[in-house]
């Protein structure tokens, strides 16, 4: 009726974008579906490859569905969203750098802590 | 894009051929994107590396210690009714902040829709689900400085846990408590017909109001949550 013509309209002149209230209440509830689960990887102290998979699993689910709804990223313009996200592959570079110096690190400090050097 | 805008005197493509023409014409590169919303996506994105240098550093510190790391699930864990309930606290947290989250997207929905009283309640809600999520965090660390948790060492584990606790939750919670002084300025703003027939001038600025305002604001605070959603799993729950 009279409301949605309003709203196309608005749309029309780029002045944001408005979207049924149903798509919010089901990422709201969805998110709060993974966070129960989530804890529960705690509740039933899951170890090993299984808990970090389940972790990591959860989390991305969460901040994919965070960022693709709530902060609008799906409906935002490839330009934006993609000046946005390829910059997070200098942070997965970053981690696997790091990874690399913590074994290391690691390796050193039992050498010498433990073995007490070369013999 | 199912909302790609139209604007006059530009024909705007969809998706990735989009794309290749906004960044390759001339003028400005986000169409159809306000201008205070690139600016808070870019703060955003730095903010991202501040926080994810904190995380790499925390993965460093906890990988390359021989010495056993505190298990969170005991650290963590809240007596209930006599009961220890592993991660209790940090669970409500995260709910508290989700729910929060939540009241955000749907103030930022009904202020496109010019819905004031709506908008300006669910930006109070917002306000109030962050102040609650601060005090359990100020209970939180209160309860681990009297357990004996420091920077430099803790009667749990590995050294490094205080440091690595207190720079993480404290950078975040500093960020929470700054959106929760800005939802309340803005709740104000909404009740007081700021963004009302064509908006009044903001307090520094000739500018005039408009409600793209509060969806700038949703995205600081979503990002607030986004980045609980990675605390939550690598440091409470790893």
């Amino acid at each position: 009726m009279d409301n949605t013509d309003q709203i196309s309209e608005k749309e029309k002149k780029g002045e944001g974008s408005t979207h049924k209230i149903g798509i919010y209440l089901w990422i709201w509830g969805l998110l709060f579906v993974l966070s129960f689960f989530s804890y529960m990887v705690d509740w039933y102290q899951f170890q090993g490859m299984l808990r970090w998979s389940l972790i990591l699993f959860f989390m991305f689910a969460k901040a994919g569905l965070i960022m693709a709804f709530f902060m609008h990223l799906f409906w935002e313009r490839y330009a934006l969203v993609n000046v946005l996200l390829w910059p997070m592959t200098a942070i997965a570079c970053f981690i696997f750098l790091m990874a690399a110096e913590f074994q290391y690190t690691l390796f050193t400090r039992m050498f010498y802590f433990f073995v007490g050097g070369a013999v | 894009m199912s909302s790609d805008p139209k604007i006059d005197g530009f024909e705007l493509k969809p998706g990735f051929r989009g794309m290749a023409s906004d960044t390759g014409s001339d003028q400005t590169m986000f169409k159809g994107v306000h201008w205070g919303k690139a600016m808070m996506w870019i703060f955003l994105v730095s903010d991202t590396f501040v926080f994810s240098c904190f995380l790499i550093a925390y993965m460093k510190g906890r990988g390359s210690t021989p010495v056993e790391w505190p298990n969170p699930s005991e650290v963590f864990a809240l007596d209930a009714f006599g009961v220890p309930v592993p991660l209790l606290l940090i669970a409500l947290m995260t709910f508290v902040l989700i729910t929060s989250s939540g009241t955000m997207a749907l103030a930022v929905k009904y202020g496109y829709e010019k819905n004031r009283k709506m908008c300006g309640w669910l930006i109070l809600a917002t306000a109030i689900g962050g102040l609650t999520f601060v005090g359990m965090q100020v209970y939180e660390w209160s309860k681990l400085i009297h357990e004996g948790v420091r920077p430099w060492g803790n009667p749990f584990g590995a050294a490094q846990f205080g440091s690595f606790f207190f720079m993480i939750t404290g950078f975040h919670g500093t960020h929470v408590s700054i959106g929760v002084i800005f939802l309340f300025i803005y709740a104000y703003k909404v009740f007081a017909g700021h963004y009302e027939n064509g908006g009044k001038r903001g307090w520094f600025t000739t500018m005039k109001g408009d409600y793209v305002e509060i969806e700038i604001l949703g995205l600081y605070w979503h990002f607030v949550d986004l980045v609980w959603v990675f605390i939550f799993a690598f440091f409470y729950l790893w």
